[in-house]
């Protein structure tokens, strides 16, 4: 078995447009939720969210890329071209042959689905766009990252809901650590934020009008973000070969299924999934100084993540801190574990846990250090991340300092 | 605009070339559209004409509809045009 690293980190969030600048506004605390702009905002009964501003696509697009990417596609290459750029890697012969692309995404092109939707039920057109199959599907963003690098190997795209890119990464990892890829491309993104998406979740009743205040007693629900988080998983021996810097070690994963409902979490399969990655990975519970948790600011949720840490961490859990970025950057469903991958990263590499910021008044339910409201500096060398999806699909990552 | 200057401005554009560069007796290929290329120009077209092509991707020489030439794309138009309006 191989020991994989990861050589290189991209994003776009409601954050920054890159890595650097989201780990500043992590750092800060800065919250990148705001108010929606978007068409038919005044119809909607949730109007905030953490869009993405200031993002150019017509520019680093031509006509062509333009008329096949959606807003998941585009992020997703922004986020790809980041990571590839920082591991130094380009990739011919036989390493383009065995490398390929592992992402995650829950809705893919969903605002392709609702411009198309609303062209041909409310505007009564019945002709749409040639492209608008190939640019919706779930994994449209794949295959231009493994066009536009020249990846050849095994590339499919995983669709678990909130899970969908720890899940993805997960994969990836095991297949590098098999030694079946020296390289691959994972991570994530979503973009959802479109009248049909923000509408959707709507009927859920779980989304807050106001803000995103993960493990607060006063929390009333989540938010959602959009985005995308890439990273370049390499096998270790090849990284080093190559004098390649190295961000973090995949150190283990584990995924497993509440098999119970299709909303509800439970404490159980949350607690296997974080027992289970820390025994694939070797690692001992008393190792662990930092959760970025799936912390989605729901009633439901955040309690039962906080009991499943009790159970797996005994009086560990008192030591350990776990924090929800989604507080600052929303929650990204089927990305959200991509970009969140950072903050972790950030712990490893520059001793600073993001912090979760609306944090207003303890929950007796959430009694653990949650890092409220500023980060902290403080010395980690393992750390997890968390997701736990609808369906109780859940996959756990852990990352280790190297 | 006439029917054979628009359909030349909408292939000039797919091709990303100057429509003088059109001539009629241009194939698609000469101009480097490709299957995915011919399928947005008759997008294209059916938009600015309000027709509808008879274009199959499958099997373009089974529809009834020559694509084989700029002058045989516009004749077809032209035929559509009459028989649809």
């Amino acid at each position: 078995m191989n020991r994989v690293v990861i050589t290189g980190a991209g994003t776009i969030n409601a954050l920054g447009h890159d890595v650097p600048g989201t780990l500043a506004a992590m750092r800060e605390g800065v919250c990148g939720i705001g108010a929606l702009e978007l068409r038919d905002v005044d119809r909607l009964s949730i109007q905030i969210g953490g869009q993405v501003r200031g993002f150019e696509a017509e520019g680093r697009y031509n006509r062509q890329q333009m008329s096949l990417y959606d807003r998941f596609t585009q992020f997703t290459l922004a986020a790809a071209k980041e990571a590839i750029d920082q591991s130094g890697l380009s990739f011919s012969g036989e390493l383009a042959a065995k490398s390929g692309v592992v992402l995650g995404t829950a809705g893919g092109g969903v605002s392709t689905w609702d411009d198309n939707y609303r062209s041909v039920y409310e505007d009564g057109k019945n002709r749409v766009h040639p492209f608008v199959v190939p640019k919706l599907m779930n994994n449209a963003a794949a295959c231009h990252v493994s066009m536009e690098h020249n990846l050849k190997g095994p590339s499919f795209t995983v669709s678990t809901a909130c899970a969908s890119s720890n899940h993805a990464m997960a994969q990836a990892f095991a297949m590098v650590r098999a030694g079946m890829a020296p390289v691959m491309i994972t991570g994530g993104s979503e973009s959802m934020l479109c009248f049909g998406g923000v509408k959707a979740w709507e009927g859920l009743r779980v989304m807050s009008r106001d803000a995103c205040r993960p493990f607060s007693a006063n929390r009333n629900g989540m938010v959602q973000g959009e985005g995308a988080g890439v990273f370049v998983f390499e096998d270790y021996d090849h990284a080093r070969a190559r004098g390649a810097q190295i961000l973090c070690e995949v150190a283990g994963f584990a995924m497993s299924s509440d098999a119970s409902d299709i909303v509800m979490p439970s404490k159980n399969g949350a607690a296997r999934a974080m027992a289970g990655a820390l025994a694939d990975a070797r690692i001992d519970r008393s190792e662990v100084g930092y959760i970025n948790a799936h912390g989605t600011g729901t009633a439901a949720n955040d309690k039962t993540e906080c009991a499943a840490v009790a159970d797996v961490f005994g009086p560990h859990a008192d030591k350990l801190m776990i924090s929800s970025t989604k507080s600052m950057h929303g929650h990204l469903i089927g990305g959200t574990g991509a970009v969140e991958l950072l903050a972790c990263i950030m712990a490893l590499r520059d001793g600073v846990i993001a912090p979760t910021i609306g944090y207003e008044e303890p929950d007796p339910e959430c009694a653990l250090d949650v890092v409220p409201n500023e980060a902290r500096e403080a010395a980690v060398t393992v750390a997890l991340s968390n997701a736990f999806a609808f369906g109780g699909m859940n996959a756990v990552v852990a990352l280790r300092a190297v | 605009m006439s029917t054979k200057d628009q359909v030349i401005a909408i292939i000039a554009e797919q091709a990303v070339l100057d429509p003088s560069d059109v001539t009629m007796d241009s194939t698609p290929e000469s101009l480097g559209i490709d299957s995915l290329g011919l399928v947005e120009s008759i997008f294209a077209i059916e938009e600015a004409f309000d027709i509808s092509v008879p274009f199959n991707a499958n099997d373009p020489q089974a529809s009834d509809f020559d694509i084989s030439t700029v002058s045989s794309i516009i004749a077809g138009i032209e035929r559509l045009r009459a028989e649809q309006s």
